[in-house]
């Protein structure tokens, strides 16, 4: 029975080509699209988690103004370098404290000029932000003391204004600052922005405050938080002495912000998660487009197939064996459809995840619900007009119109 | 396969229709295409149906055939009440003891002779070795070897009905419906299958009810029932 159902419905299918490819199709792109949002989306996760993790661990950054909601404005009080002393000095389970200010500059080496991030700060600040130096060596005790011209370059800047050539000991100039190059950091690639993080000149923070912004203001600090330290906690002691060095009563707001960068790391996750989201509904939609399509294909030619079915009924053909049919054929195309879907999906997904460069993370789940889905729409479609025209008295469905 | 047997201890017809009314339609839109036949067709006979268009032996010819339903009348196969069997029975009795030619061929389309040819033995598990030569063979038998490979598309409409008398017949059944199974064919290749029944009828014991318009073709029946505006007007058995 099931053999003479199958040799019946691979007829049916080399009968009808044209109607058999376009219902196959159908398939092919919803289930291609859904597979290949959804692995694409994974991977782009997982990218953000990889990036969070290399940003530095347990990072808390403090900066001027408070937290604004919405047409709030507030005058911002600069730090400066006694705060940075007072957090390192009472706070506990704080493992570095850094300042840092930052300014956009054009960099110059002999007739190369290269515009880039100038950033003030101390030898703290490579440990809070996890960065390593390449060649040369960091700012020593008393460069740091007396604010020396002395800088650490990023690779970008490096192979932007030297190329090929040596860049350590020599002197690039930053407006009227003619600065030594002492080191060359590791190269980190993009952060989570997309901002190159190797686009930087690094000086000491009293270099900054007294030769390019001529006072005595930090715009940011950074801490790093102990391992296995609560940040909370941390976050509050901050604000607790923060609110005191300021001298603000009870009555007033914070007049500057506490972030613990795990919260935004989460924020961010968060993010990509509603945009996977987002894609993998637009991909449902289109697998559903598919369906739409089967749907089309298998009305406009219910006529035909109505009087088919009479045709067989009349022979006599069971009500169930020409509904078994029709299942099979049902059933065969779109597993087809669902099969090429899947192996089109890892292919455009390691494509584009290599375009992308996001890591290729393969998910069996949405391939078993895509394939299922897929069965399922290629069954309806096909399944339920040869119900109705099973059903009918053979004259009826011969002389259907 | 197994049929509701009923002993047979009076003789009794193969066919029988009594008070047979088809009505189509609803409404003040009724067309009543059959009005009451009462006939009997014994095992083994050639029955012609004639009559003028319109006067109800398709109609007819589709509930001898199990294809359509009364509605009203009582129709008797073998000595059961067609109107009591359940759909699965009707389609074994469709299955087992009918072949049935349709007025308009009715083959699948973009299927091959062969193929369509195929069908009824398919739905009667034939081994595919045995269906294939039975079906190449009647194939023959109406002359048609060589156009195996043809799809209706493909064939002339004496070629079609031509492969529909064969889709009937390569299942050698009890009955033999055939609606105009010359209509379309030329007076020489019109005669040929005329033998062809004939001898089914003879050779085999095929029981046959065929339609037709031409005074030539029911000349080979041995029986020509005449139908006039869903009634049987006249019932003559000739004794040749
Ligand atoms: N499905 C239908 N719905 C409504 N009326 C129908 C239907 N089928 C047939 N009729 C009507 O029933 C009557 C008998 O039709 P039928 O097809 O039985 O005639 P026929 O004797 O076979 O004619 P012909 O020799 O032209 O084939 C006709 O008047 C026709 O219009
Ligand atoms: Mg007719």
């Amino acid at each position: 029975m099931f053999w003479n159902m199958l040799l019946l419905a691979l007829r049916e299918i080399k009968r009808n080509v044209l109607r058999s490819v376009l219902t196959t199709i159908g398939i092919v792109i919803g289930v291609a699209a859904v597979i290949t949002m959804v692995t694409i989306g994974g991977g782009a996760t997982k990218q953000i988690k990889q990036m969070i993790e290399g940003l530095g661990s347990n990072l808390v950054v403090i900066s001027p103004g408070k937290r604004m909601g919405p047409g709030q404005s507030t005058d911002v009080i600069p730090f400066s370098l006694a705060d940075v002393e007072a957090i390192y000095r009472d706070i506990n389970a704080v493992a570095a404290v850094s300042p840092v200010s930052t300014i956009s500059f054009k960099a110059i080496f002999s007739n190369q000029n290269w515009t880039t991030q100038v950033t003030g700060t101390d030898n703290q600040y490579f440990n809070v932000t996890n960065r390593t130096i390449k060649s040369g060596r960091l700012f020593n005790e008393s460069e740091l003391r007396i604010g020396s011209s002395v800088c650490i370059i990023g690779e970008t800047v490096r192979q932007k204004l030297f190329g090929g050539q040596v860049a350590l000991g020599e002197h690039i100039r930053l407006q009227k600052l003619n600065c030594e190059i002492i080191g060359i950091l590791d190269e980190k690639g993009q952060n989570t922005m997309g901002m190159d993080q190797d686009d930087m000149v690094v000086i000491p923070i009293i270099t900054y405050q007294r030769r390019i912004a001529g006072n005595l203001y930090i715009s940011l600090i950074q801490v790093s938080v102990q391992n296995g330290a609560s940040t909370e906690k941390v976050q509050r002691d901050i604000t607790h002495l923060m609110r005191e060095q300021r001298h603000l009563s009870d009555s007033d707001d914070d007049n500057f912000t506490v972030t613990d960068m795990k919260e935004i790391a989460r924020m961010l996750t968060s993010t990509t998660k509603m945009l996977t989201g987002l894609l993998s509904a637009v991909a449902a939609v289109s697998l559903l487009v598919g369906g739409v399509g089967i749907m089309n294909i298998m009305l406009v030619s219910v006529t035909e197939r109505t009087r088919e079915i009479g045709i067989r009924l009349a022979i006599g053909a069971y009500e169930l064996e020409v509904l078994m049919q029709f299942l099979v054929e049902a059933v065969a195309l779109s597993s087809l459809g669902g099969l090429i879907g899947i192996f089109l999906a890892i292919g455009a997904s390691i494509f584009l995840s290599g375009v992308l460069r996001v890591p290729f993370i393969f998910n069996a789940n949405i391939v078993g619900v895509a394939f299922l889905f897929s069965a399922v729409i290629g069954v309806i479609f096909g399944y339920f007009p040869a119900l109705k025209a099973a059903r009918m008295t053979p004259i009826d469905a011969l002389r259907h119109e | 396969m197994t049929m509701p047997v009923v002993s047979e201890k009076e003789r009794k017809p193969l066919i029988s229709l009594k008070g047979m009314i088809k009505v189509y339609g609803a409404g003040q839109a009724t067309m009543q295409a059959l009005r009451g036949i009462n006939v009997d067709i014994d095992e083994g006979e050639f029955v012609a149906v004639m009559g003028p268009s319109g006067s109800g032996k398709s109609t007819c010819m589709n509930i001898l055939g199990c294809l359509d339903t009364p509605t009203s009348g009582s129709y008797c196969f073998k000595g059961l009440n067609v109107g009591n069997l359940s759909r699965v029975y009707r389609t074994r009795l469709r299955r087992f003891y009918f072949g049935f030619v349709f007025q308009g061929y009715d083959l699948l389309s973009r299927t091959t002779a062969l193929e369509n040819v195929e069908l009824p033995l398919i739905y009667r598990k034939e081994p595919s070795k045995a269906r294939r030569a039975k079906a190449r063979k009647a194939l023959e038998i109406v002359g048609l070897k060589g156009w195996e490979k043809h799809t209706p598309g493909e064939l002339s409409g004496g070629q079609q009905q031509r492969v529909a008398i064969a889709r009937a017949i390569v299942t050698e059944p009890t009955v033999l419906f055939a609606d105009e199974p010359t209509g379309n064919l030329d007076s020489a290749r019109s005669r040929e299958i005329m033998d062809l029944l004939t001898g089914l009828n003879r050779d085999k014991g095929v029981t046959i009810v065929m339609v037709t318009h031409e005074t030539d073709m029911a000349a080979y029946a041995k029986r020509v029932v005449h139908f006039v505006d869903g009634l049987v007007s006249s019932d003559e058995t000739c004794g040749r």
